[in-house]
């Protein structure tokens, strides 16, 4: 052991690079930890567009196809349910769908490309439940509109166009998904033609 | 043979010493009550979810495709294997039932006040923890309540501005809670949480062991040495370590060893808690539908959301603040703040007198009030959201609120009952 004099300085430089050098090594070496937790490539490639058929589809129905994993409604709506959709516009939270819950494309009365067809991810905006389709008893939720969407968690409604109404806890209207006509009968869900 | 034995290890590891410090020679309060055994309790339930558990693991299968069948073959085929769930899945409530108890024995007796803060911050963390370790073990069956009140409880984190979704994404692994999420809770649940509760209460027997146990009369056991010699002192009679006297300037007061004195009383609540907890195993394994819920007897199913979907019972008090508030972002503010709040108690209680028995007929009211707003918003948390019940869990959500507000208020000038010299 030297006898030379301490060089507090020195020491106190060394100590700082050091703690440094060591934080810096340290979050490097929590990257892979933390990283491992996205979505893997193959939960990706399950994220993957679907397409449906609706050849089939009648007046009022409602038929569900699964996209990453969720619900995605396609409903036909009758002129009745479309008519509907200007009746309680003072009742709905986002009546003109200024949230960006949609492509462009979908920012319009009917909250879809044609009028007559629906498509919405099935998923309500509060806490991620799978709304019910109430056809034509929705006027115990709320009054005059005949049908509509209805959260058995926690009482959200919808109208027929996915918006939300107000005083409920769901503060969004339903999410649209990006999507596109591939032919008359056939819908692409998650791609539409600014992505396909 | 033996005592050559013994000092061979004490020589190279002071286990003696360390018994006599925690166990033997620990010098416990001569009057503890009924509500003191919560704590031995929870440890006794600590051991029976971690052995369970570990059985368990055994047989279950931690994927989408083959959870929800594991936990029928573990119920159907497995020699014991529904005795060992029974055992797990029941644990977990009186996990809840004898923590809350224990929590409000700190509350009635002051036991959060100085020097006690980071004694029960240690207590809250464990009690966070616990709740993540419910949390993520109730998904693991892979029923529909698991999946669906995992989908509303993950979703919370997606209130948070700018990253919530993002985060929501991070914490599933998947775009929605899927196969992946499963895998990962089923690695914290049976690895990362119960370490970290296991660290955590040796840290909070650590801390209590600092500072000595407090009593239902919230007076001090150990008094500095002035040479007086105290009357009928039980505490003349045995010895305690000297760690506890330092070295004679400290004397302790209607003291008692914890063992074997609280050892054998514990027993006794041990006895009286299985009574209990086998009841429940054997003749009411679901608890009602409150510790199994009847939709996860179906297999989880993305496309389809049960008609009403409840937590467990031990988080509906503060799932009913949740929904009480209109606001997303403020409901999932308020949640949290409930527990915050709980754990600022040794801040916001400015009151010199720690036991309820001694203190003031407001803060006895305010206790009861608050007591009552927890139980009834459990109650509301479990029923569906009406308008009357949103309407009622509005206002117990206020006086549940209201305690810590009202406690911070009155506790600085209240007007006390003198304290007794001596434990009652």
């Amino acid at each position: 052991m030297s006898n030379a004099p301490v060089d507090h300085g020195r020491r106190r430089f060394l100590t700082i690079a050091t703690s440094v050098v060591g934080g810096v090594g340290a979050i490097g070496a929590a990257v892979p930890f933390i990283a491992s937790w996205n979505p893997s490539e193959k939960a990706k490639q399950a994220g993957a567009p679907v397409t449906a058929d609706i050849s089939k589809l009648e007046d009022g129905q409602l038929i569900r196809v699964e996209w990453r994993g969720k619900p995605v409604w396609i409903v036909k709506r009758t002129p009745a349910m479309l008519e509907s959709l200007t009746k309680a516009v003072d009742k709905l939270r986002d009546p003109a769908s200024e949230e960006p819950q949609q492509p462009d494309y979908a920012k319009n009365d009917h909250r879809s490309k044609k009028p007559e067809i629906f498509v919405a991810v099935g998923i309500c905006t509060h806490l991620g439940c799978s709304p019910t389709y109430i056809m034509n008893d929705f006027e115990a939720q709320v009054e005059g509109i005949p049908s509509g969407f209805f959260c058995p968690c926690h009482g959200s409604t919808y109208d027929m166009a996915g918006r939300v109404f107000s005083g409920v806890p769901a503060p969004k209207n339903l999410m649209i998904p990006p999507y596109m006509f591939v032919d008359d009968t056939t819908i692409l869900i998650g791609a539409d033609e600014g992505t396909a | 043979m033996f005592k050559n034995f013994m000092s061979w290890i004490e020589y190279r590891m002071p286990f003696m010493e360390k018994m006599n410090l925690h166990v033997m020679q620990y010098p416990a309060p001569k009057n503890f009550n009924f509500w003191y055994f919560f704590g031995s309790l929870a440890m006794l339930v600590l051991v029976n979810q971690i052995l369970t558990g570990i059985w368990l693991t055994m047989n279950f299968v931690p994927t989408a495709e083959g959870a929800f069948a594991s936990v029928e073959y573990i119920m159907r085929d497995v020699d014991y294997g529904w005795l060992l769930r029974y055992m797990h899945s029941t644990g977990a409530s009186a996990f809840f039932v004898v923590v809350y108890l224990h929590m409000l024995r700190g509350m009635m007796y002051g036991s959060y006040q100085k020097p006690r803060e980071l004694l029960w911050i240690f207590g809250m963390l464990i009690f966070l923890v616990l709740m993540a370790e419910a949390f993520m073990g109730y998904l693991l069956p892979w029923g529909q309540m698991s999946f669906w009140g995992a989908q509303v409880i993950i979703s919370i984190f997606g209130v948070i501005p700018v990253i919530g979704d993002d985060l929501t994404l991070w914490i599933r692994g998947d775009y929605v809670i899927s196969g992946a999420t499963l895998n990962r809770f089923f690695a914290l649940h049976v690895i990362a949480l119960p370490l970290v509760l296991v660290v955590l209460v040796f840290l909070h027997i650590i801390a209590l062991h600092e500072v000595g146990s407090n009593n239902p009369d919230g007076i001090d056991v150990k008094r500095p040495n002035d040479g007086q010699k105290i009357e009928d002192n039980v505490s003349d009679k045995f010895t305690f370590h000297e760690y506890f006297t330092k070295g004679g300037k400290k004397i302790i007061v209607d003291a008692i060893p914890f063992h074997p004195y609280y050892t054998v009383k514990d027993i006794v609540g041990v006895v009286g808690f299985l009574f209990i907890f086998c009841f429940v195993i054997f003749f009411a394994p679901e608890g009602g539908g409150f510790f199994l819920e009847p939709p996860n007897f179906e297999p989880a199913n993305p496309m389809k959301t049960p008609e009403h979907i409840a937590p467990v019972w031990y988080f509906t008090p503060f799932y009913a603040i949740l929904r009480a508030v209109p606001d997303q972002l403020f409901g999932a503010i308020f949640m949290f703040l409930a527990i915050i709040f709980l754990a600022l108690l040794p801040w916001l209680d400015r009151c010199p007198v720690r036991s309820v028995r001694y203190r003031s007929n407001l803060h006895k009211a305010n206790l009861v009030m608050f007591c009552i707003s927890f139980v009834v918003l459990g109650v509301l948390g479990v029923l569906p959201a009406t308008p009357t019940y949103t309407l009622l869990a509005q206002i117990f959500s206020f006086t549940y609120f209201a305690y810590f507000g009202l406690l911070w208020f009155y506790s600085k000038n209240e007007k006390t009952k003198p304290l007794p010299v001596r434990l009652s």
